[in-house]
């Protein structure tokens, strides 16, 4: 047994308690856990998959499933910043290929990967259902609309 | 035909999202009268009504509630389908953001018809404004009274996988799993969410009860088809002037949303094509919108009503390409369960890529096809079909264009 070098403060706990006691199974709450390790910790390293496993009495291999379907869940550190660009096809047909090609050119990242600053990651991603407004990305919490590469650079900027 | 709202006739007021604007304009008393009535009558008034589900199986809403066993002993659950997820389908956000206490209102009155004490709304991950105005909502709601006497909601947050929009995965997400969909049956009313009967619905659907309670069944039915009532809030994308959400009759024509709500065609002004349900509803030609937005009117046209998002293609639009763009976004999403789904898509958007990049052969379109259309229908769940219809429909009605780029 080795002490865990992860761990949620007093309050998250309670928080992780709280949370699986809204569910007629408290194991349900596994997700809404996995997002608050993420806040958290900055990402899920197999290490906190253990240590929510343990949290909610299941085995890793369970939570290393869930954690591997779900496409919100980073298993590697990330930038301070996530950029997700929507490729779908109202985006695609509003100009999505250029915007992923001008912000790959500003940030001189490709898809997938991050700023050797640590500040961002791309990603290009499924549609966003916001498609009134293509082409369209997401940045950490923000739905960022109407895109061209002028708005992209402003935004783009604007992240420290 | 024009806009006719209801689902979104508070929608142009900044504060629409707040108890107090939606108890001016009406809110509650639904809820109120569903008080009064048995549940079996509520189910029947939705029955009624004509109310089909506009998440995109279009089942009728009022029959799927009275699946739930009549004298069940323990929990029965209420699940809200808001993992908005459909390219080209943007509503359920609107009425997330823009009119919550509508969808808690219908969860009420749903609650009572179906006897559940509790009720999930699982909205998609990435919708984070949408899952903070509604758990504000829930919390005025609560603070209110209307919720916690004999009824809770739990607000639910999706960690981002498409699949997890279809029935049986979205019950495997909720539990704590991965969104894996199951065979059915036994379908959720017997056994859903934790092992009890459960109906899902799609917010929409939920947001239509209050205004069948009080306006009743019959005015309802009326604004629709013989076989659907009511009307539904469509996403218009893609290729036209005034992109958005609109709210019609069911009855309203292809043609009349594209050209009288949104604005018509723009690029090179002339339609080529239109995607009339999401991303997995059958491809129409310019030749094909004279057709009303119904689930039936849809289904005789050969494809469907779906989610109803409109996606508009003028001349100037590559279908191949198109094509491609879908074709990569079935292969990401498949769950990888069955064979045929996770060995097809993926393989099919290689195919029709090589297409695109005009490395493709001979043969390549009617092996497409050939592929496609043999594991449709045998897969656990309709993720896989719904990549059929663009398969199929792209390459059948516009193949000259896919020739074209085949090395000879
Ligand atoms: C692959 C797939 C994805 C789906 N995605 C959604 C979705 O994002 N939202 C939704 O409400 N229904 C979606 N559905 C339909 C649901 O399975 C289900 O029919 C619906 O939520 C029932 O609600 P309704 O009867 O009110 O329409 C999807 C179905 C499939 C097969
Ligand atoms: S059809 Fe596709 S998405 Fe549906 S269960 Fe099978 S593999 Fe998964
Ligand atoms: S296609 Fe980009 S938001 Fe829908």
């Amino acid at each position: 047994m080795t002490a865990p070098t992860v761990a949620f403060s007093e309050a998250q706990l309670a928080e992780v308690r709280r949370l699986q006691g809204l569910y007629p199974d408290g194991r349900a709450a596994l997700l809404p856990a996995l997002h608050l390790a993420q806040e958290t910790f900055g990402h899920i390293s197999l290490e906190v998959e253990e240590y929510v496993a343990r949290l909610f009495d299941l085995t890793p291999a369970h939570v290393h499933e869930v954690v591997t379907f779900y496409t919100l869940f980073f298993r590697e550190p990330k930038g301070r910043h996530v950029v997700a660009v929507c490729h779908n096809l109202s985006c695609h047909l509003a100009g999505a290929p250029e915007i992923v090609a001008h912000v790959r050119r500003r940030l001189g990242v490709d898809v997938g990967e991050t700023t050797d600053d640590g500040r961002v990651t791309l990603q290009s991603v499924e549609c966003l259902c916001a498609c009134e407004h293509a082409p369209m990305m997401q940045v950490d919490d923000r739905y960022e609309l109407d895109l061209t590469p002028e708005k992209v650079d402003r935004i783009l900027e604007g992240l420290r | 035909m024009t806009a006719t709202k209801i689902l979104t006739r508070n929608f142009e007021r900044a504060d629409s999202h707040t108890l107090a604007a939606y108890r001016e304009t009406g809110g509650y008393a639904a809820w109120q009268k569903a008080e009064t009535l048995e549940p079996a009558a509520i189910t029947e008034e939705v029955k009624q009504s004509n109310l089909r589900g506009l998440g995109g199986a279009g089942f009728p809403t009022g029959t799927k509630w009275s699946f739930i066993p009549k004298h069940h002993a323990g929990p029965v659950y209420l699940v809200i389908n808001a993992d908005e997820g459909e390219p080209g389908t943007f509503k359920d956000r609107y009425l997330l953001e823009r009119d919550p206490h509508a969808l808690i209102e219908g969860m009420l009155i749903a609650a009572r018809a179906i006897r559940s004490a509790t009720g999930f709304v699982y909205i998609r991950g990435e919708y984070i404004e949408p899952w903070r105005r509604f758990s504000a909502a829930v919390k005025e709601a609560y603070d209110a009274g209307y919720l916690g006497r004999g009824f809770d909601v739990v607000v639910h947050r999706g960690a981002g996988a498409y699949i997890c929009g279809e029935e049986t995965g979205l019950i495997s997400s909720l539990e704590g799993k991965k969104g894996w969909p199951k065979l059915k049956p036994p379908f959720p009313a017997i056994k859903g969410a934790f092992g009890a009967p459960t109906i899902v619905n799609n917010v929409e659907t939920i947001c239509c009860v209050p205004h069948i309670l009080t306006r009743g069944a019959a005015w309802f039915a009326a604004l629709g088809t013989k076989t659907q009532g009511g009307t539904r809030m469509y996403s218009v994308s893609g290729r036209v002037r005034r992109p958005g959400v609109y709210e019609a009759s069911v009855a309203i024509t292809l043609r009349a949303l594209i050209d009288d709500l949104a604005g018509g065609v723009t690029g090179n002004g002339r339609l080529k094509a239109v995607v009339p349900g999401g991303s997995s509803a059958a491809i129409l030609r310019a030749d094909e919108i004279d057709v009303t937005m119904d689930v039936d009117g849809l289904r005789n046209a050969g494809t469907m009503a779906g989610s109803a998002g409109v996606i508009v293609m003028d001349e100037t639009v590559s279908i191949p390409e198109a094509l491609m763009v879908v074709a990569r976004f079935y292969a990401h999403e498949s769950c990888g369960q069955c064979t045929p789904c996770r060995e097809s898509t993926g393989w099919i958007y290689k195919m029709v890529r090589r297409i695109v990049e005009g490395r493709g052969r001979k043969d390549d379109l009617d092996t497409i096809l050939d592929v496609a259309r043999r594991g449709a229908g045998t897969t656990i769940c309709a993720f896989y079909d719904g990549a059929v219809g663009p398969y199929v429909s792209y390459i059948e009605k516009f193949r000259a264009e896919f020739e074209a780029l085949i090395p000879r």
